[in-house]
């Protein structure tokens, strides 16, 4: 039943509530000491404001499957600490993926009851379907990890229990 | 009710998850979309998709006048890294001792059974 509905929507939602003050959650985001401690691990650099940069810098692991040093790359947008982050964001990791340019990330966190808060992440892949394909978790089986869900649920685990998820 | 018991019992029902599969194939929808593939009122189907977004398995998003369901795989990732995985390492290093085991098995010299 085509309708002018259909249209195609190439931003990805991903929401996950921790046990965590937003700052918490913001400091795992924004800072290299915990960025390097959940998902891909790659060191987090932020120039926190409008038309800073910021980039994710490959962990040795990464490096060793021959990443360069710069993951990951990008503009910032807006800042508002502790509730909202939004980003260009690119792989650079990957030819094939820096091709597709600059994508767009927003990070919103919000304080809910009983200490938990709500970290949203919405990542708008227009024009960028390989990324799409790799944050989505499709490259999993290949070994190019499980992509934001993965990413959420480890920083979930991270942040309330002091421990990553392997083991 | 704990997050993990409400995304189990948000996946416990058919609709529900034909309605996630929807949003898996083309994710981003409208109501009315969501509505036109199932046999069921426009209120049944806000019904489900209500206890869906309860469980985080589905986030809304309003695009102009428009209201997008978009699928959240999050907290089934949760369940999976939390409780399946163990699981599923156990059945590995059982399946590989019985590949060791089988094989050994395969070196005897066989006897025919009378």
């Amino acid at each position: 039943m085509a309708t002018a509905t259909e249209t195609k929507v190439t931003t990805q939602v991903y929401r996950v509530y921790i046990r965590a003050t937003p700052q918490a959650i913001w400091d795992a985001i924004t800072k290299p000491e915990w960025t390097e401690r959940y998902g891909y691990g790659a060191r987090a650099e932020y120039d926190l404001r409008p038309g800073g940069a910021h980039r994710g810098l490959a962990s040795e692991a990464m490096r060793c499957q021959g990443a360069p040093e710069v993951a990951v790359d990008g503009e910032v947008i807006e800042a508002d600490p502790p509730r909202k982050l939004v980003v260009t964001w690119r792989m650079a990791m990957d030819p094939q993926l820096a091709a597709e340019g600059f994508t767009r990330l927003t990070y919103e966190i919000e304080e809910g009851k009983g200490g938990v808060t709500k970290l949203t992440v919405i990542h708008d892949l227009e024009g960028a379907p390989k990324l799409a394909a790799l944050v989505g978790g499709e490259m999993e089986p290949m070994g190019a990890g499980g992509g934001w869900s993965w990413v959420l649920s480890d920083l979930k685990t991270l942040l309330e229990t002091g421990h990553r998820l392997e083991g | 009710m704990a997050d993990d018991d409400r995304v189990f019992k948000a996946l416990a029902d058919p609709t529900r998850r034909f309605l996630l599969d929807r949003l898996f194939m083309r994710d981003g929808r409208t109501l009315t979309e969501l509505e036109s593939a199932v046999d069921m009122t426009r209120f049944g189907v806000m019904k489900h998709l209500r206890l869906l977004e309860d469980a985080g398995l589905v986030v809304t998003r309003r695009s102009g006048r428009e209201k997008l369901h978009f699928l959240n795989p999050v907290p089934i990732r949760v369940i999976h890294d939390r409780w399946i995985h163990k699981y599923r390492e156990r059945h590995a290093s059982a399946l590989a001792e019985l590949k060791n085991e089988l094989e050994e098995q395969a070196w005897q010299p066989r006897r025919k059974r009378r």
